[in-house]
């Protein structure tokens, strides 16, 4: 195995969706620049849009919603917790962004005049836009990675950023994990879009590979950033979905919801008003299969005929098209049966939910010279819009910092220390199976992390998450590949006991379930309507306040509350009653 | 031969003539080629059921199953 070193201008890590768009989008800004597009998987179907997207969950049409509107609307669905600037920068550039990769070739659904066709998903405005045919999203991709002639390295794991003296950006390190060979990057800027933390509950089926999102993201960018002195938010904002049963896919009420499909109970009957991905939500989900109303289930089987052939289409061809296939094996027939659902296992994601890596509206991290976009990046419920937008924000900022950074030298100490950690597992013929490791690292975040959140679970959580750190150099791997997961088992424990450290940190409940602490189940913005950040500071992880920066849209009073009130009406009473017993616990 | 929910037709695969298709799109690099055989084969069983490797097989020789664990 061989050490190679190369030198590139901006280093983009994660070929994805965000990965993508960011090398472009650096390239353009200015040609002259070497970009590099470093992939741990393949570019051509490789992210979380692996087969493509079958809506946008978050755009903003003129004549349909405003950027102000949207803002509001994510800043009472995130209850309060956003840097607004963040949000605004995306939703001033959804729209521009739609377009052009409407003119790049990706297809979305218009209506007969040529307008977008925007459906009512969100509690207040108006923001989805089926892509029916959306499957082709990663050709069209990269096509234009081929066309800016941007360098790609397919199979390379980035493992830690390289920093200078002066804790700047110098690069990153990665490792081949078909060769093992040890790559040392060299580079002005780096751009982290590496995706989720997907791979950090255990599925119920037990299967480590059936996770929501995809599992190649393991949360390594998480681990990056933090080990590179960079700070995260809102890691106590857990990503759960409300996902079908066993396959861990979503059930798509965005999707079936405007063509009349809908979330219910055992007795078929809706519960929520609105269908819209929130902690809310999941809380009123979790609170109707806690309730003896169990399971939820996705119904659809009293629609026509023609509308069930057109939600088959699109939700067997796009996005996880194995679903059909998953439900044949069932015999669940959406004409007959309505599809059973249950919630997640937890992530982080702020595609979804709000965790990620500390970004402003430049997609500047707190590091200098380190950039974030996608799902890893902190920008609330951005998803696959928000990742493009960022990634052009994070592809241009990085541009315009090269000219005027210098190339660090490279710290022959880091280099050294890393990759004999990289190594290591490769030299231990009798240590531990990486999947053995996961598998129990991950069973514990299940036992000790999933919401409710109990301070004492999670604090025998941490420990058990620090005996396993040990473990960690116990690791055994006969090939690159499974080096591969060694390494993941890392980044994986990293992201357990973050999540266990920001968790116990806010000592109140905020967002639904997200965030549902039973030894203090009140909400108080007395003393946490306040970012909770995490960082590494001599070697430990240290979590600490920031304050939410004044509003520049305000929310109007009787709006604060709207996604405090998902529960349909006619339960009010019993909710109220509910709401009881769960404070008093 | 246990059961993985990648499988392929080997009367269908052309990986002796070079293709590597399947292996290069895979999310996770599970799939190789038996170089003995001239076929591909699903090496770790570690899927997410995401179905590049079927789409993009140019003669239709791979298809994905659910896991077992999920069926």
């Amino acid at each position: 195995m061989q050490t190679q070193t190369q030198t590139v201008d901006v280093l983009v890590i994660g070929g994805g969706t965000a990965g993508p768009m960011a090398a472009v989008k650096a390239k353009e800004a200015n040609p002259a620049l070497k970009v590099l597009l470093l992939e741990k998987a393949n570019v051509k179907r490789s992210g979380a849009i692996s087969m493509g997207m079958d809506g946008l969950n978050n755009a903003i049409v003129p004549g349909h919603a405003t950027p102000e509107q949207y803002v509001k609307e994510i800043t009472i669905a995130n209850d309060g917790i956003v840097n607004q600037k963040t949000v605004m920068a995306y939703a001033e550039n959804s729209f521009a962004m739609i377009e052009e990769l409407d003119r790049w070739g990706v297809k979305f659904e218009k209506d007969e005049t040529g307008d977008y066709a925007m459906r009512k998903v969100h509690h207040m405005g108006t923001y989805v836009l089926p892509m029916p045919e959306g499957h082709d999203i990663k050709k069209v991709l990269y096509r234009r990675l081929k066309r800016a002639r941007i360098e790609i390295t397919n199979r390379l794991v980035a493992t830690r950023l390289l920093l200078a003296e002066d804790g700047s950006i110098a690069g990153a390190m990665a490792f081949d994990c078909r060769s093992g060979d040890f790559h040392i990057i060299r580079a002005k800027a780096v751009i982290l879009a590496t995706g989720a933390a997907g791979r950090l509950g255990l599925p119920s089926s037990g299967y480590l590979f059936g996770t929501y999102e995809n599992p190649t993201n393991a949360g390594d960018g998480y681990s990056m950033a933090y080990h590179a002195g960079a700070e995260l938010s809102g890691i106590e904002c857990f990503q759960i979905n409300p996902l079908i049963k066993d396959y861990n896919g979503p059930a798509c009420a965005y999707v079936t919801g405007p063509l009349g499909g809908y979330t219910a109970n055992n007795k078929g009957e809706r519960f929520i008003e609105c269908d819209y991905w929130s902690g809310q939500m999941m809380m009123e989900f979790y609170r109707e299969l806690e309730g003896g109303n169990g399971p939820v289930f996705l119904k659809l089987d009293h629609l026509a005929e023609e509308t069930i052939q057109n939600i088959e289409t699109i939700l067997h061809s796009n996005e996880r098209p194995s679903r059909g296939r998953f439900h044949e094996g069932r015999g669940t027939d959406y004409r007959e049966q309505m599809v059973e659902m249950h919630i997640s296992e937890i992530g982080l994601c702020s595609g979804h939910s709000a965790s990620g890596v500390w970004v402003n509206e430049f997609a500047e991290t707190t590091v200098k010279g380190l950039y974030a976009a996608g799902d890893l990046a902190c920008v609330p419920h951005n998803y696959m819009l928000g990742a493009f937008v960022y990634g052009k924000i994070a592809g241009e900022s990085a541009a315009a910092y090269c000219a005027q950074a210098p190339l660090a030298e490279v710290d022959e100490i880091q280099i050294a220390t890393e990759r004999e950690r990289v190594w290591a597992p490769l030299s231990r013929p009798d240590g531990l199976p990486p999947l053995q490791v996961e598998y129990k690292l991950r069973r514990m975040v299940n036992d000790y992390l999933q919401p409710p959140k109990v301070t004492r679970k999670m604090e025998i959580g941490l420990q058990r998450f620090e005996e396993i750190r040990h473990d960690l150099d116990r690791l055994s791997a006969s090939n690159p590949h499974e080096l591969m997961r060694a390494l993941e088992v890392h980044a994986i424990r990293d992201c357990a006991e973050m999540a266990a450290r920001a968790s116990l940190y806010r000592t109140e409940s905020r967002w639904g379930l997200y965030h549902n602490r039973v030894d203090y189940p009140a909400r108080n913005d007395e003393d946490w309507f306040v970012h909770v950040q995490l960082k590494k500071l001599n070697g430990e992880m240290h979590c600490f306040k920031r304050p939410i920066e004044p509003y520049i849209i305000e929310l109007d009073e009787q709006e604060k509350t709207a996604y405090q009130k998902l529960r349909i009406s006619k339960d009010a009473l019993s909710n109220a009653r509910e709401q009881d017993t769960l404070t008093s616990v | 031969m246990t059961s993985v929910p990648v499988r392929v037709n080997e009367d269908l695969c052309i990986a002796e003539k070079g293709c590597t298709v399947c292996v290069d799109v895979c999310p996770l690099d599970v799939l190789a080629i038996d170089i003995v055989k001239g076929k591909a084969f699903m090496k770790f069983d570690e899927c997410w059921y995401c179905m590049p490797c079927e789409k993009d097989c140019p003669t239709g020789a791979v298809t994905v199953d659910i896991p077992y664990l999920l069926r």
